[in-house]
């Protein structure tokens, strides 16, 4: 075929090739020739590890362009490699952060209905164990003012409620209704500088007057220097004022100065403690009397309980761990008391005790001597919250029980006063 | 090079081809490599000597083809290597096939017919074809053979006078034009 045929059939790259090749012919030849003997040198010679000539050029002329490929590849792949990765992590990051933000956003908001869920529950279970007719309302606004002490409550004229009427939470009492709107009702609170209440000590029953200061801590006027007060009693209403009815915690006595002709004592409120969210307004108060101890067996507020006066039963040691693990540990110690069998000895192979059999529970190898209050390590559970039904604050201490009876968490905390209002 | 050049090379090389009989480009290389081997076995002195290489020079120059010189050589090299001892057939070969494409091109270009220039040429010629003989000997074999330059160049001179007289004999062996 000539090249006139060869160029309409389309072989141009076929003719180029010729082309190329009449022009350095000589040059083509040389090196064909030469390969060809250098082929045939390394088909006969063997290096001095028994493997041919041609093998080790080819090897060593290939190894230096595998090299550099590698190096080029290795690098362009590990250059994709990691942006595609750090491409992937910031999308990660950025997906990451968005998720971790709604999870915040998330956790408060439970945190919040959780404190909510105590509160109402505590509050139930305050206006059932307490003769008091109370209504629950909750704080929905607090007062404009920079210093206010005043906040407004979702039950007004329209629940029954009126101007003067107590406000309380089942820890403590937390001011008094000011103003009473048809649907809402303005609380100041007990810290505010304009509010007083009759309060009695518990121990000494030293009366005083409880005022608040625009601070967290109140202070209790006029009791006489010669009264003896000490920090971390407890001061209840007194009735005296005809809003509180008595018996209402008041506050806890943190700071005592001598002073004439009175002390001054600094009170810190209870019924702040767990902060504002829903209340008790007492729309018909009845007396009661002031406990002998503080509400430390109260299904809502366990505090530390008081050294045991003499000949009185001393209170009992705390009972098995309040965690599953603690309780499983002393079950398995019982298991194994009662197969006498030494846990950490034998070898491999040996029989393990059963741990299915039955023993008793944790506590009840000795039993106490007399009838116990109910511990309150038994009445809560893991979130937290009373078997009850009663929250219990994670903020208290939860101590063991008083070597006295105390009151049934479903039954009132005294008995009631006839009313003497 | 421009196109009068490579005209009035090709004009040139057509009038100064020599041309020999096939007889005669078969027996005299084969009688070089002949000697070559079995001549200093009995003479040590005559060990020099490299006709095989002379013979190589002489054709590619007198050719005055590239791809006829580069044959030349190669089927030169190869028989020598046929014949040598542990020597691996293509190293002789590779050399004479060089030698022969440069001489056939240096043929291309000069008048190559004189004395003094044969002399030359064919002292170059033996210094590359030992030098790239230690080269690839080195490289491809890895053998460490000695080089000694000031020998090379004097067994160059020698051989160069010696391929100038082989020369003058051999062109006695060119058909007439």
């Amino acid at each position: 075929m000539g090249r006139p045929a060869l160029a309409a059939a389309g072989f141009q790259p076929v003719l180029a090739m010729e082309t190329l090749l009449n022009r350095y012919r000589n040059i083509t030849v040389l090196l064909l020739v030469i390969f060809a003997q250098l082929v045939l040198i390394g088909l006969q010679m063997r290096n001095d590890r028994d493997v041919r000539m041609i093998r080790v050029w080819a090897v060593t002329a290939i190894t230096p362009l595998a090299r550099v490929l590698e190096t080029v590849r290795g690098g362009a792949s590990g250059f994709f490699g990691s942006y595609i990765l750090m491409h992937d992590a910031r999308e990660d990051n950025r997906r990451l952060e968005t998720e971790v933000d709604r999870l915040k956003m998330e956790n408060q908001f439970l945190k919040g209905e959780i404190s909510t869920a105590e509160h109402a529950k505590a509050l139930v279970a305050f206006q059932q164990r307490t003769q008091s007719r109370t209504i629950a309302a909750r704080v929905i606004a607090a007062g404009a003012g920079a210093s206010s002490k005043v906040v407004i409550v979702d039950r007004g004229a329209s629940s029954g409620v009126e101007k003067g009427m107590a406000v309380v939470t089942p820890d403590g009492i937390v001011g008094k209704v000011i103003a009473a709107y048809p649907t809402a009702s303005e609380v100041m609170l007990i810290t505010d500088p304009e509010f007083a209440a009759g309060v009695v000590s518990q121990r000494s029953h030293v009366v005083g007057t409880l005022k608040g200061q625009g601070q967290s801590t109140c202070k209790v006027d006029y009791v006489p220097s010669e009264e003896k007060v000490q920090p971390g009693e407890m001061f209840y209403t007194s009735g005296d004022d005809r809003i509180f009815p008595k018996g209402f915690p008041a506050g806890v006595v943190r700071v005592v100065r001598p002073s004439n002709p009175y002390q001054e004592v600094l009170v810190e409120p209870t019924g702040l403690d767990r902060g504002l969210d829903a209340v008790l307004i007492v729309v018909e108060g009845v007396h009661q009397a002031i406990p002998e101890v503080p509400p430390a067996n109260a299904p809502v507020y366990l505090g530390t309980p008081p050294p045991a006066a003499p000949g009185e039963r001393a209170a009992q040691p705390a009972g098995p761990a309040g965690t599953d693990a603690d309780k499983l540990v002393q079950k398995y110690k019982q298991i194994g008391a009662a197969e006498n069998h030494k846990f950490g000895e034998g070898g491999p192979g040996a029989k393990p005790p059963d741990f299915n059999i039955k023993v008793p529970p944790p506590g009840a190898a000795n039993p106490p001597d007399g009838p116990l209050p109910a511990k309150p390590q038994d009445t809560t559970k893991p979130d937290g919250t009373a078997k009850t039904g009663v929250a219990v604050s994670p903020r208290r201490p939860v101590a063991a029980p008083p070597a006295v009876a105390a009151p049934s968490p479903d039954a009132p905390p005294a008995t009631p006063q006839p009313q003497d209002q | 090079m421009t196109d009068y050049g490579d005209r009035y090379l090709a004009g040139n090389q057509r009038e100064q081809v020599s041309r020999f009989r096939a007889r005669v480009m078969l027996v005299v290389p084969l009688a070089a490599v002949l000697f070559q081997v079995y001549v200093p076995r009995f003479w040590d002195v005559l060990g020099f000597l490299e006709l095989p290489l002379l013979v190589t020079i002489y054709f590619a120059l007198m050719r005055r083809s590239q791809i006829g010189g580069l044959f030349i050589g190669a089927f030169i090299g190869l028989a020598q290597d046929s014949l040598s001892i542990k020597q691996p057939l293509g190293m002789f070969g590779i050399v004479k096939t060089l030698v022969g494409y440069f001489a056939a091109s240096v043929g291309l270009r000069i008048d190559v017919e004189h004395s003094v220039i044969r002399l030359v040429l064919t002292f170059f010629f033996y210094f590359f074809h030992q030098f790239l003989y230690w080269v690839l000997a080195r490289g491809l074999l890895a053998r460490q053979i000695p080089f000694d330059v000031q020998l090379t160049l004097l067994l160059g001179l020698l051989n160069a006078v010696v391929g100038v007289t082989l020369f003058h004999f051999l062109d006695k062996l060119r058909e007439p034009a």
